[in-house]
């Protein structure tokens, strides 16, 4: 049993950390939430003439998700178009997330097993592209793959081929730029967990019989299964709401959720359903995080 | 136990770096270990026994020579085709595996079935005596307890040799005594030739059946721990291997005569001209100043240990020596600083080594 000094000296210290919490508590509600409850609330209103919101309760942005009403009998029928949108924005994310696994996994191993001072260039190499605007770079890459860009055009002067191949404005040209765009998110925590990756444990692994591959699949991946699974989501999540690099090397036609989204602000001029996609989205990546990382920590790579 | 050779090194050669920066850290070593012994590689830190033993292990390649297991040339193998485990100074356990299941790991990879597995680990947790820690994280053991999981890992896929790398020089004196008995009884137990690696004499000479002493990237003497504490071979063996005096002298007409022109009895064959006498020094005893056949010195120190007391005397042309003498029931030797004394040595005791 504690003494009433001890209990009022208890609440004071309580109050004290709510007072030094305070400021941050509130950034988070007001910058955070707040917002958060702004799209909420404006999912269930109805569109304004002018792009804005009437103050009228109403679900058909809710419903306009999955369903489209046709204009003329006014019978709802299943909005293939966005489920198309939906499905190529979570394949698109998972094969970026797939490839700049592949591609990262190797490159943050090269970087975490040089000398010190290689290490650091290298790194650097990796974080310059972050200082040029996501839109120019997007660009360079819209340069290079357009019918008459760089590369058809060495192409076609090598004889190679005969007409331009169709790159841009293809799901590919999407996936490839968003892996391009994201593989740093993926190199970086990957770097982090190898460069604590205690390299001895390789001999240890070879001496006990096991063979490379088998280093690799039994000792390497579950020790720095933490760095792929940061990696994965920073690199996932981000893929997912993408609009800039879909929309310049996707055109108008392969949309992702971002696009869509940015398309009901704009032009469409519906903004409850903007508001309903977004909060979709979240759920989508909230649900998608939720599993990947119970799967991801189910066993721990033993097997 | 047969006597046939398990390891052998022939002219094993390691450089490390290239052009002017090279190193070399073994330089032509050839050593047989026989199968079931416990072999000691003994040295000062860089003295090449770490590399001989990678070599041995195949985590290095070396530079020229041989390494043959049972007779068979296995320097080309990678490591995981080496019937040979190692036990690494770090110990190097995996940390997302529990000790079952490092333990296990060994026979996993060489694809065991699961219950020969099982079996395994079972039997090399009782041996270790670890069956309550199973399902245990390495980093909840403590210094002890890992090594012992590292000694069962290695253990565990029967390999025909073994490969210690300073195992026990992360523990603490209490618990390195107690491993080193521990060590003692596997290796009895098991019946595997152990390779051990260490800079601490005393451990070398407690557990070995052979000791190889190394030093700059050679094998300066192989012998029984008795051998080389009784026998060394030169000057640094003797020095390294425990306390030794040294006094300088030559050898001729079949005389051995220190450089201040006394004569002493020693075993002289085979040596002649500019030599060093050894002793150890508790083979070297305290007599009366005016006694016979003693050196004449003064006692500059003396250091009390607890079970004897480090009398520390000048001889005549300056030469120190350290003689250890047991102490008496009331703890005095009766010796002072400054004492004029005279000194002897045990019959049998002085060693003579080439200069």
């Amino acid at each position: 049993m504690t003494s009433a000094a001890e209990q009022a000296a208890d609440r004071k210290v309580r109050r004290a950390g709510w007072l030094l919490s305070a400021p941050a508590l509130f950034l988070l509600i007001i910058a955070a939430s707040g917002p958060l409850m702004i799209i909420l609330v404006y999912s269930f209103l109805t569109p304004g003439k002018y792009g804005n919101v009437d103050w009228v309760f109403s679900t058909d942005a809710w419903v306009g998700i999955l369903y489209s009403r046709d204009i003329f009998d006014g019978t709802y029928k299943l909005a293939d178009a966005h489920l198309s949108i939906f499905w190529r924005s979570v394949k698109l994310s998972l094969y970026t997330t797939l490839f700049a696994f592949v591609f990262g996994f190797p490159t943050a191993w090269f970087i975490a097993t040089r000398s010190a001072r290689m290490r650091t260039a290298l790194l650097f190499l990796i974080t310059i592209p972050f200082w040029t605007n996501l839109l120019v770079r997007t660009f360079a890459i819209n340069q290079i793959i357009r019918n008459e860009g760089v590369l058809n055009t060495f192409l076609m002067w090598l004889g190679v081929i005969d007409a331009p191949i169709q790159i841009i404005y293809t799901d590919f040209a999407v996936f490839m730029g968003m892996t391009y765009v994201y593989l740093p998110l993926m190199v970086l925590p990957l770097f982090a967990a190898f460069d604590r990756f205690d390299m001895r444990l390789l001999e240890a692994g070879y001496d006990l019989y096991a063979n490379r591959w088998q280093v690799l699949r039994h000792i390497v991946f579950p020790v720095v299964k933490p760095g792929v699974i940061a990696g994965s989501i920073l690199v996932f999540i981000p893929s997912l709401g993408a609009f800039v690099t879909p929309r310049i090397l996707g055109g108008g036609r392969n949309m992702m959720i971002g696009n869509f989204i940015d398309l009901q602000f704009g032009a469409g001029r519906n903004w409850p359903l903007g508001a309903a996609l977004s909060v979709t989205l979240l759920v989508i990546v909230a649900v998608a995080l939720v599993v990947y990382v119970r799967f991801a920590n189910r066993d721990n790579g033993h097997g | 136990m047969s006597k046939s050779i398990a390891v052998e090194a022939r002219a094993a050669r390691k450089n490390y770096g290239t052009g002017t920066h090279t190193v070399r850290a073994l330089d032509k070593v050839s050593v047989s270990i026989k199968q079931g012994e416990f072999f000691t590689l003994l040295g000062p830190s860089g003295c090449g026994k770490t590399t001989l033993l990678r070599l041995i292990a195949g985590f290095e390649t070396p530079t020229a020579g041989q390494i043959l297991l049972d007779g068979q040339d296995i320097t080309a193998d990678p490591p995981n085709l080496r019937p040979i485990n190692t036990v690494f100074q770090s110990y190097a356990l995996f940390p997302h595996l529990n000790v079952a299941e490092n333990i296990g790991f060994g026979l996993q990879m060489m694809g065991r079935p699961k219950a020969e597995v099982n079996q395994a680990i079972e039997k090399m947790l009782a041996l270790v005596q670890l069956e309550s820690l199973a399902s245990r994280k390495p980093q909840q053991l403590s210094g002890g307890q890992q090594q012992r999981v590292a000694l069962a890992r290695a253990l565990a896929p029967q390999p025909r040799v073994l490969l210690l790398d300073e195992p026990l020089s992360a523990l603490d004196l209490k618990l390195r005594k107690e491993m080193q008995r521990e060590l003692k009884r596997l290796q009895a137990e098991t019946g595997i030739t152990f390779i051990f690696v260490t800079h601490d004499q005393e451990e070398a000479l407690t557990m070995s059946d052979r000791v190889a002493v190394m030093q700059s990237g050679k094998i300066l003497q192989v012998g029984a721990p008795r051998q080389i504490y009784n026998r060394p071979v030169d000057r640094f063996v003797a020095d390294f291997i425990g306390e030794t005096n040294f006094l300088s002298g030559r050898v001729d007409a079949g005389r051995a005569t220190l450089s201040s022109g006394e004569v002493l009895s020693a075993d002289i064959a085979g040596h002649a001209g500019e030599v060093t006498f050894a002793v150890r020094p508790e083979q070297v005893s305290v007599c009366a100043a005016d006694a016979s056949d003693c050196l004449a010195a003064i006692i500059v120190d003396t250091v009390y240990f607890g079970t004897d007391t480090h009398c520390h005397m000048r001889l005549g042309d300056g030469t120190e020596i350290v003689a250890r003498l047991q102490n008496a029931p009331s703890g005095e030797i009766g010796l002072a600083r400054g004492d004029a004394v005279g000194l002897r040595f045990e019959p049998g005791a002085l060693q003579v080594l080439a200069q």
